[in-house]
């Protein structure tokens, strides 16, 4: 007679899956990554074939100091996430050592040093950003023209040797096919005192809602935000309390005087807003985890981010907003416990 | 009918695991094979330990009261079948432990024989007392799965009104089908040992809960129902979701209410009893039968045969699982008693089958990861749980050893029904590191009260120390004071003993001569104590005091 002794119970278990979950996030990403390089080129390849290297091979460096096991942790494919997350939220076409560099720092500094998966207090793509957004501005403001304002695109050839080597075909000056943001180019305008409706008059930054090009990266950011939430790999508190709030405080301030202040189809199809309601507030490690903290915490997101854009010093604030709330969510989560069925409401912890 | 008119509510939370209750819930329930030794544990039950009225070599008859119910809260045993009682021993129990506990050994003689039982005419004439005692003499518990002695729950005490009695038909446990098959085939015997339960309660209204994955047995208690004109009886289909079967979570969906923390149904007017105790509630008032087998399902995909059997206690699982094909010796199985959610793991199949095991689960062996993933708090747990309890903090708390924390964080609100484990994209067992916080505690506690008893008597024994002490160095100094004053006095004390000794000596002697003459003529005295020894003796002791 042979009885297997197993653990206690329960003896079965649903299909979820840790390394399905980060999968899924990637798969979601997929509509994002093919209409950036259907608008704006190779540039989006580079950053990914060097973002997933350098976050990879952070991770596996961290482990082995560490001493855990390396491959079973590399497949839970988080550190994967990161890099698709940074590859996305960084210039095109940026220098090697600036990818690896944000790399480290999202790997090494915010997610290992803390001990790794579910320990870590801030989102890494975000601090990875920050670190790069504060130490090299000039490199984080070079965004690529789209391809129909750019007169020579690269090749793969010509644009991996601008990543690695600095090189560019002659007769090609960087700065010819960069361009400002179009979020950056508003704030510099608003603050010559050009009206809204004289700013958007420029038809090669923006489009129909937001920016040019960057609209429709946006909406396929938002498909596979979508298809998450149906996936039921997020929930609908982060992403809805995040964008709804936006939308409220910019309409509010549009409605006060809509030369001054952008409309918020404006400010939820510009910037990183649908990136950070579905994609970067959502990660459950860093955020709130009970239902009602997570409406606070995409609620203050939401504030945060409209705060910054238009008086903080930064074109974009949803990095700076996300890193905020990380701060609070522990704080959050305290005081937005459930009540535990069978006690009186209002019954706080000891 | 009344199929739904009612109002339902929600519990928060629970999970949709897979029911495979097509595997057993389609033959009818057999008859198991009297085994030939049967293994009768004192302890099925919630409560105080049995007491074995039996000695080995005995002869006893089906249905004999063979171990005495002991105190308030306990639950007699009696023989599954006649034949022979052989020993009194330990033997495994099914219990998380895996120890072994005493059990009176039982060879059965196949003949079956019943003793003579009491039936009473008309059951519903009996008050309330009388059904309470018959239920009690019968060694009924609840069958559900906890193993409540029935008869206290229905003595609700003289002040306290039961609004509501519901039945729990919900089964909600993946694989298992007693129940459906109990409410299918035996719905008459359970709808009148319902209305026996509830003329001891007096309850106003009854409700049977059942989850609407089971309509065979639904339209069975409907149909069952049509013959009970006047009842009072309704028939609830509740959703499909585990764990509706919890008590806490029935109660909930069908009356909305909430069974307060630390409290119990009957807190809030209810009284919770399972289809099969009602069943069997049934069998003991009107047939006087006492509880000695139950239907037990019999499923998994280790088992070629699945299905449900009446079985006696005290079968052992291995013939059990035998009758219904399988071949757990040839190869590994894991053997669960229960369901696969919260079913106890069986480490030993020649366990006895008891009154509180309402399915045998056997499956093969499946390969579990030795690390799981770290917590990534996404929350699912949260949000399965019917308790509406935090598991990721709870987790945390309980893997650091803060158990104060892991209370504040409400551990003992935790039924352990396996929602959270079920949902986890880590797969971390979170119900086992539950059990090891609560078990942590509990011993701590006992440490705690064992710690205290102890100091308490050390404490105790210092001062008791301390004051003989203090008496000794009294003495001492009374002693001391008495030699100083005799010293003064001028006489040497050791002189003045030895005169003294010198006198009571000549004294004897002179006695001694005179009885001895005395004897001469009078030979029939009776004979006196020396007068001396006495005396001897006290100086004796005295001379040792100092």
């Amino acid at each position: 007679m042979i009885p297997h002794q197993p653990l206690s119970s329960p003896h079965q278990h649903g299909s979820a899956a840790l390394d399905r979950v980060m999968i899924a996030v990637s798969i979601a990403l997929i509509p994002a990554f093919i209409t950036h390089f259907t608008l704006f080129g190779w540039g989006i390849i580079t950053n990914l074939l060097i973002t997933i290297p350098a976050a990879l091979g952070s991770e596996a460096l961290a482990l082995w100091l560490r001493r855990r096991p390396i491959l079973p942790t590399l497949a839970d494919n988080s550190a994967l996430v990161t890099a698709l997350l940074l590859a996305l939220i960084l210039p095109p076409l940026s220098p090697w050592w600036l990818l690896v560099t944000g790399a480290v720092a999202a790997i090494l500094f915010a997610k290992q040093i803390y001990g790794g998966l579910g320990y870590n207090p801030f989102n890494p793509a975000m601090v990875g950003f920050v670190v790069l957004l504060i130490s090299f501005p000039i490199e984080m403001t070079s965004w690529q023209a789209p391809l129909v304002n750019s007169d020579h695109p690269l090749t793969i050839i010509a644009a991996l040797n601008w990543v690695l080597f600095g090189e560019l075909p002659p007769g090609i000056l960087f700065d010819s096919m960069t361009m400002a943001t179009p979020l950056d180019h508003l704030k510099t305008e608003l603050s010559l005192h050009h009206t809204i409706s004289e700013v958007r008059t420029d038809g090669t930054i923006f489009g129909v809602v937001a920016g040019a090009s960057w609209e429709w990266i946006n909406l396929a950011i938002l498909a596979g935000g979508l298809w998450l939430l149906q996936q039921r790999v997020i929930r609908w508190h982060v992403p809805v309390a995040l964008l709804g709030t936006l939308a409220l405080i910019s309409t509010l301030f549009y409605l006060i005087n809509p030369e001054i202040y952008a409309d918020p189809l404006f400010h939820l199809g510009g910037g990183g807003a649908v990136l950070g309601a579905f994609f970067i507030a959502t990660d459950p490690v860093s955020g709130a985890t009970s239902p009602k903290g997570r409406l606070i915490f995409g609620a203050g997101a939401g504030l945060l981010i409209y705060l910054i854009r238009v008086w903080g010093g930064f074109p974009d604030g949803v990095a700076f907003a996300v890193l905020l709330m990380n701060m609070a969510a522990p704080t959050i989560d305290h005081y937005t416990q459930p009540r535990v069925a069978g006690h009186q409401r209002g019954e706080m912890h000891r | 009918m009344k199929l739904n008119s009612r109002k339902l509510w929600n519990f928060k939370g629970g999970v949709h695991p897979e029911g495979h209750k097509s595997l057993s819930n389609s033959s009818a329930i057999k008859d198991a094979k009297i085994p030939s030794v049967l293994v009768l544990p004192l302890q099925q039950h919630i409560g105080a330990v049995a007491n074995p009225l039996v000695v080995p070599g005995q002869r006893v008859l089906k249905g004999e009261l063979i171990a005495q119910g002991e105190g308030m809260v306990s639950a007699s045993l009696h023989a599954p079948t006649s034949g022979t009682i052989t020993a009194i021993e330990e033997r495994p129990i099914p219990h998380p432990s895996g120890l072994m506990d005493l059990c009176i050994i039982l060879e059965s003689d196949q003949e079956d024989r019943w003793c003579s039982l009491n039936p009473i005419e008309d059951p519903l004439q009996l008050d309330a007392d009388a059904i309470r005692e018959a239920i009690r003499a019968a060694g009924i518990v609840g069958l559900g799965g906890a193993g409540f002695p029935a008869h206290v729950k229905l003595n609700p005490g003289a002040h306290t009104e039961v609004d509501t009695l519901i039945i729990n038909g919900a089964e909600c446990e993946p694989y298992i089908t007693c129940d459906d098959r109990l409410m299918r085939e035996r719905a008459e015997s359970i709808l009148c040992g319902i209305e026996i339960m509830a003329r001891a309660i007096s309850a106003h209204h009854i409700l049977i809960g059942v989850e609407d994955n089971k309509p065979e047995a639904i339209a069975a208690l409907n149909r069952a129902l049509q013959h009970h004109k006047q009842s009072r009886i309704e028939i609830v289909t509740v959703p499909t979701l585990y764990p509706t079967g919890g008590e806490r979570q029935l109660i909930k969906v069908l009356t909305g209410k909430e069974v307060p923390t630390q409290g119990i149904p009957l807190d809030i007017g209810i009284v919770c009893h399972n289809v099969a105790t009602a069943a069997r509630v049934e069998q003991a008032v009107v047939h006087g039968r006492p509880l000695i087998s139950r239907v037990v399902t019999v499923s998994g995909e280790a088992i070629p045969r699945p299905g449900n059997y009446e079985v006696l206690f005290g079968t052992p699982m291995a013939d059990l699982i035998a009758e219904a094909g399988g071949t757990i010796d040839q190869q590994p199985a894991t053997i669960i008693m229960g369901g696969p959610m919260m079913g106890l793991p069986v480490t030993d199949s020649a366990t006895p089958v008891t009154k509180t095991c309402n399915c045998l689960l056997i499956q093969p062996v499946q390969p579990r990861p030795t690390l799981h993933q770290p917590c990534i708090r996404c929350g699912e747990c949260a949000i399965s749980c019917p308790a509406q309890l935090q598991p990721q903090q709870l987790y945390w708390h309980a893997r650091a050893k803060e158990f104060d924390k892991v209370q504040d964080e409400h551990l003992f609100d935790c039924i352990e029904c396996g929602c959270c484990s079920w949902v986890c994209p880590s797969q971390i067992p979170l119900v086992h590191y539950f059990r090891f916080a609560k078990a942590e505690i509990w011993s701590q506690e006992r440490e705690k009260a064992a710690a205290d008893i102890a100091r308490e008597r050390h404490e105790f024994r210092q001062l008791r120390i301390e004051r003989e002490k203090a008496e000794r160095a009294e003495l001492m100094k009374r002693k001391k004071a008495a030699l100083a004053k005799k010293k003064k006095s001028g006489v040497s004390g050791s002189k003045e003993s030895i005169a003294a000794a010198v006198e009571r000596t000549k004294a004897k002697k002179a006695a001694l001569a005179a009885k001895e003459a005395k004897a001469a003529t009078e030979p029939s005295a009776p004979p006196t104590p020396p007068p001396d020894a006495t005396e001897n003796r006290t100086d004796e002791g005295e001379q040792r005091e100092i």
